[in-house]
């Protein structure tokens, strides 16, 4: 992981590392558990990862403007505090919006808060940059992260039950390849993802 | 069998429901430290034990906040409660065998971060188990990662000789091999998974 300098110049750098160059799931391999475990269907990709997001902005923010406050040999700790704070408020808000989501995602929303992403983001953006810059790149982590839930949700999603955000995509001939939505299906898929890039990679590097 | 039977709690978490392979807690540990038996197998007891005491600490922590209401607090004290359960173990590695100490390195303190645990912590929780039953719920928690942990090492030493395609080595290989156990392991839900 590669610490950002100490310039506060924010430039579309900032932002877009963490969608492509440096995304959290595709090449920095971080917060691991939820991909595989809540992308069985596009809809709870999608509230995941925007759940993910919106605390990894909100922790951002508080942990930049505490850091000249939070003495370092007890910053973990903190971190820990802040980002679980935001944690039970999404917790609650989730519940009041969409039962439905909510029971579908299950305990993963609280264990957000052991997601390395923030606590990575936290330790390594916040902690030593501005709030503004920190948040817009946390804004581009969390959208890379959402992005990526996406991908794998997608994939799951139209190939497991044969629809797209509940929507039935085919006619009803379509046999659903079952595992796909089970556990296996989220590691077979995500494999697929990372053969995709690096074959992507090398045939950059060879053309 | 009865679904609230210790023994039937027991091989729940440690095969049918394995917590690293069907409920995808405990990722990072599993990607990252499976590449050696010899420290897998440290690894995996480590894991394990936090995950023991923090079942217990949990159990206890969670009948103070419902006696006082004040259930919201449930995450925040829980995490604090891994975190220095995680330093307790750190202490004893680090008096009792410093070689192994410096060998799991960072994993160490990651061990807080790893959700297998704090999701233990929380599932007993929503599944109002009793003090026995948490208890045989963290020790078939503790085995099934012990077990997982195993069988990837053993796998990945043995690829490790193996001739690959340049394009397969590191995380895509891993997660297929994954995948391919998670599909073994789905064969014990025959044993009646929850």
């Amino acid at each position: 992981m590669s610490l950002i300098k100490q310039d506060d110049r924010i430039t579309v750098d900032t932002f877009l590392e963490g969608i492509w160059r440096e995304n959290p799931v595709f090449v920095m391999m971080l917060g691991m558990c939820p991909v595989l475990a809540v992308t069985n269907s596009a809809i709870n990709a999608l509230a995941m990862g925007l759940a993910t997001a919106f605390v990894l902005v909100a922790s951002s923010l508080l942990v930049s403007l505490f850091r000249n406050l939070i003495p370092s040999e007890v910053r973990i700790a903190t971190y820990i505090v802040i980002i679980s704070t935001f944690v039970t408020i999404v917790d609650y808000t989730m519940q009041a919006l969409s039962q439905e989501v909510y029971n579908a995602l299950g305990a993963f929303i609280q264990l957000i808060v052991v997601n390395c992403i923030i606590l990575g983001r936290a330790e390594a953006c916040a902690s030593r940059n501005k709030p503004l810059k920190s948040m817009v790149n946390a804004a581009g982590m969390g959208l890379g992260f959402t992005l990526a839930l996406l991908c794998l949700g997608v994939v799951r999603e139209i190939l497991g039950s044969g629809s797209l955000f509940g929507l039935p995509l085919f006619s009803e001939q379509f046999q659903p390849w079952v595992v796909m939505v089970l556990p296996p299906g989220g590691f077979l898929v995500l494999g697929g993802w990372l053969l995709f890039f690096e074959w992507l990679k090398t045939r950059k590097q060879y053309a | 069998m009865a679904t609230d039977s210790l023994t039937f709690i027991f091989f729940n978490a440690f095969l049918a429901n394995n917590f690293v392979l069907a409920m995808f807690l405990g990722l990072c540990p599993f990607l990252g430290v499976s590449g050696k038996l010899n420290t897998a197998v440290p690894m995996g007891l480590a894991t394990s034990f936090v995950m023991l005491v923090s079942s217990v600490c949990a159990y206890f922590l969670n009948e103070v906040l419902v006696a006082f209401n004040i259930e919201y607090l449930r995450l925040i004290s829980y995490i604090v409660v891994i975190a220095s359960a995680v330093q307790l173990v750190e202490m004893t590695l680090k008096k009792l065998s410093p070689a192994l100490f410096r060998s799991l390195g960072i994993y160490l303190p990651l061990i807080t971060t790893n959700c297998a645990i704090l999701g233990l912590a929380l599932f007993q929780t929503f599944k109002e188990y009793n003090f026995m039953q948490s208890l045989a719920y963290a020790l078939g928690a503790g085995a099934g990662f012990i077990l997982a942990l195993l069988l990837m090492a053993g796998l990945r030493e043995r690829l490790d000789l193996a001739k690959l395609p340049s394009v397969t080595q590191g995380a895509a290989l891993s997660l297929i091999l994954g995948g391919l156990l998670s599909l073994a392991f789905m064969g014990f839900a025959g044993l009646g998974a929850e």
